[in-house]
């Protein structure tokens, strides 16, 4: 783990094992959640749910929480953007984008957060828009048939829009 | 068993509804029109609607956001389905044309129908767009039409009509039996036939005992799940609901990966409407039926795919495959006896609960019966979802569906069923596609994603880059498949980078064929599919990247040059600004050259010089 971690509220954690269910089987659930205040899992908070329920460890929620892609023990970006290399995107030309989005963000030597913490660029391996490929999508929004240029446009708006 | 409700009655009311909302705009609200704005095409022709009364039919219109058309190319798809017209890339400024033209004044907008890519034509009606005209639709039947969101919409349709009949008969035997008899088989990869499943699992019967369905989609490349449950979540919910009857099981879980926002909400929503009405939950229909069901999103692990580490994840564990037997049937989730189906397997039980298992085994071969979905991507025309009788050729899909390859291109190979499946040349093409020839070919139908590879993909990067993909998702359970998906990625790395020797093919060769023995799980076993399919039909390509150093596709990087040709170069600047890594110099109206000690050959120049300067060798 690296960087700085967030100072987790306890509270906000009972509150979300208790609105899953403080079982066992719904870690996964709880997880996502935590992720979702945090936009990663601070270590604090995994120890804390791990003695908490009945059946865990810190270790195994660790386990678990590392195991899943879609878990992030670092902190993501207020802007997460998601490059599809599924095969089609792939096909088509995605990698040309990651170069671009990694370009224009100026990401390099596999950094993946910005410095100031607004965007953080990853594959993924599909995201069921192959009809649309490449795709990007950054949080939940999904931008079709992208090109190098196409995704420095998207990426200067929301720029803009941030320094506004 | 005595049911409270009358399903007959509820379709007439239902019908009735529909025709009350007088001339239906269908505009595409899937995951990729949305993309390309379908939810503002929406607005717009409400807006327009309903300020006018005087349409060419009815006096009244209804906009109805509706699930994937499959046409996701062509998006925005608006359909009036009483013309008959399907309308395509509509953009927001189309939309006040094609109301005040067509929906008021009953004249087509010639320049949005759809343009056959052969012919070069405007086609008029839906059905003679090849990419529908070609295809029979069962368990994509309602996808498109109906508002994915309604309940009403769906009982319209015949929804919930098989469960209402199964539990009027009472008979769960008689259910498995006609699921045995219409020769279904999972559609998730393997070709498990369905009622065997359903069988072994109802042997158990007296216990808890559960249905789950497989919504981990997670084949690059496949999308035909997905977009079921954006476009006819209810079918899904039905046959599911007629699983857990015929085994006897009273609760279930839809696992589905978390990539499929759209998909999970729309699921919920069919949930809680299909629960209220008594369709689901607590004694269904007023009978001692009961069956609740749940919902579990993934968190990104290819392997849930595979049913017993999709068990363990709904446990909230790690997603790692367990020893078979004891197989899921008897021993599954917490333990107990479970059902796992696909998505499209389950989809397709309430219409062969409603045709008959006759109906559904006249179509499709000898061993294969019944229709397929296929997502239909790459190099092709017209890419999107499909669904053809089982035995359909390779070529009827890719060049009468799918419209051909894009840009004139030359067809070199298809992949079929994402990383664990295989590429298939053309020598293939008339292959009739069923379980067992593509599994002869050595390829397989897996969840049936059909990537189109036309003469500029290269295979060994392609392999290259399905070995990747497997070796990120290998669990690390088994050693043959942690450290040989490893292996053979270094290796293939080697190959594409200029590195590779001839002893290379036969080590390569040799760790796949491991892989393949000694994994445990499905992903494991056909992880090598890719590799070894490759080195059967483009050995020359491994040969050409090895002796020559050559890639002929002009894919791998190491083994090209982009260059600018002085004679071409009218100084525009153009390519120069593009670059990402500044590696191009010049000045403005003087030929420029590229830096090939900065270039990372990423084409960005090539793909953006107006005058066609910039080559790659």
């Amino acid at each position: 783990m690296t960087g700085s971690q967030t100072k987790v509220d306890f509270s906000k954690i009972d509150e979300i094992i208790t609105q899953c269910g403080g079982k066992k089987s719904n870690l996964i659930a709880i997880l996502q959640k935590v992720q979702e205040v945090y936009r990663y899992l601070p270590e604090d908070a995994m120890i804390y749910i791990g003695t908490k329920i009945e059946g865990l460890s810190p270790a195994t929620v660790f386990g678990v929480a590392t195991f899943y892609a879609q878990f992030s023990l670092d902190p993501k970006g207020k802007y997460e953007v998601k490059c599809c290399d599924g095969t089609a995107c792939h096909v088509r030309g995605s990698m040309p984008v990651l170069n671009a989005i990694k370009a224009r963000l100026n990401l390099q030597d596999g950094k993946f957060t910005t410095d100031d913490g607004l965007f953080s660029v990853e594959t993924v391996s599909c995201l069921g828009a192959c009809g649309l490929a490449p795709v990007v999508v950054i949080n939940e929004k999904v931008y079709p048939q992208m090109t190098s240029d196409a995704i420095k446009v998207v990426l200067d708006t929301i720029l803009q829009e941030e320094n506004k | 068993m005595e049911l409270n409700i009358d399903i007959k009655k509820e379709q007439e009311t239902a019908q009735q509804h529909i025709k009350d909302q007088g001339f239906r705009v269908l505009v595409c609200g899937g995951t990729g029109c949305v993309a390309n704005g379908s939810l503002e095409v929406m607005d717009k022709f409400r807006e327009l609607g309903a300020n006018v009364s005087t349409l060419s039919a009815h006096d009244k219109m209804t906009v109805v956001p509706t699930g994937c058309h499959g046409f996701c190319e062509q998006g925005v798809l608006v359909v009036l389905p009483e013309q008959h017209t399907t309308y395509v890339k509509v953009k927001l400024a189309d939309v006040e044309e094609i109301f005040n033209s067509h929906i008021v004044g009953g004249k087509p907008v010639e320049r949005l129908l759809y343009v056959d890519p052969k012919t070069q034509e405007h086609v008029q009606k839906n059905d003679d767009i090849n990419f529908y005209a070609k295809q029979t639709r069962t368990a994509l039947a309602n996808c498109g039409h109906i508002n994915a969101e309604s309940l009403e919409e769906a009982i319209a349709v015949n929804g919930y009509e098989a469960l209402a009949n199964a539990l009027k008969e009472n008979n769960p035997d008689a259910v498995i039996q006609e699921i045995l008899d219409s020769g279904l088989r999972g559609r998730g990869g393997a070709g498990f036939p369905t009622g065997l499943k359903w069988k072994f699992t109802a042997a158990n019967k007296g216990g808890k005992s559960y249905v789950v369905c497989n919504g981990d989609e997670g084949d690059p490349g496949a999308f035909m799940d997905r977009s079921v449950m954006e476009g006819d979540p209810h079918k899904l919910l039905e046959g599911m609901a007629i699983a857990a009857f015929a085994i006897g099981a009273d609760e279930g879980y839809i696992y589905v990966r978390a990539e499929y926002p759209l998909a999970i909400k729309r699921l919920r929503k069919a949930i809680a409407d299909a629960e209220a009405a008594h369709y689901l939950g607590k004694n269904i229909m007023g009978t001692d039926f009961s069956f609740t069901l749940h919902i579990k999103e993934g968190a990104g692990a290819f392997v849930c795919g595979e049913e017993s580490a999709l068990i363990a994840s709904i446990e909230g564990e790690r997603g790692m495959p367990r020893p078979k037997p004891p197989f899921p049937a008897n021993k599954g989730l917490f333990g107990r006896p479970t059902l796992i189906n696909n998505v499209e397997t389950l989809a397709n039980v309430p219409v062969i609960m409603r045709k008959g298992a006759k109906w559904f085994s006249s179509m499709g071969t000898e061993t294969s019966k019944g229709t397929k979905t296929f997502a239909l991507t790459g190099e092709v025309n017209n890419t999107g979802l499909i669904e053809v009788p089982m035995g359909t050729t390779l070529r009827e899909i890719i060049f009468d569906i799918g419209g051909g390859i894009r840009g004139g291109k030359k067809f070199k190979a298809v992949q079929i069923g994402g990383p664990s499946g295989g590429c298939l040349t053309e020598e293939h093409l008339d292959l009739p596609m069923d379980y067992e020839s593509l599994t002869k070919a050595g390829a397989m139908v897996g969840s049936g994603g059909l990537v189109v590879m036309a003469e500029d993909t290269c295979m060994v990067e392609v392999a290259r880059f399905f070995m990747n993909f497997t070796k990120n998702e290998s669990c690390g359970k088994c050693v043959p498949c942690r450290e040989g998906t490893k292996n053979m990625l270094k290796i293939l790395e080697k190959i594409v980078n200029g590195r590779g020797e001839l002893s290379d093919l036969e080590v390569l060769e040799d760790l796949a064929n491991t892989v393949k023995d000694g994994s445990l799980c499905g992903l494991g076993k056909t992880a090598p599919n890719p590799v070894l399919s490759t080195l059967k039909y483009f050995k020359d390509e491994y040969m050409a990247h090895i002796v020559d150093k050559k890639c002929p596709a002009g894919v791998c990087t190491a083994l090209k040059t982009i260059k600018i040709r002085e004679d071409l170069c009218k100084g525009c600047t153009k390519c120069a600004r593009t670059c990402p890594v500044g590696a191009i110099e010049g000045t403005v109206k003087q030929p420029h050259h590229i830096d090939q000690s900065k270039c990372i050959k990423c084409e960005a120049c090539l793909t953006n010089c107006p005058f066609k300067a910039i080559v790659k060798e």
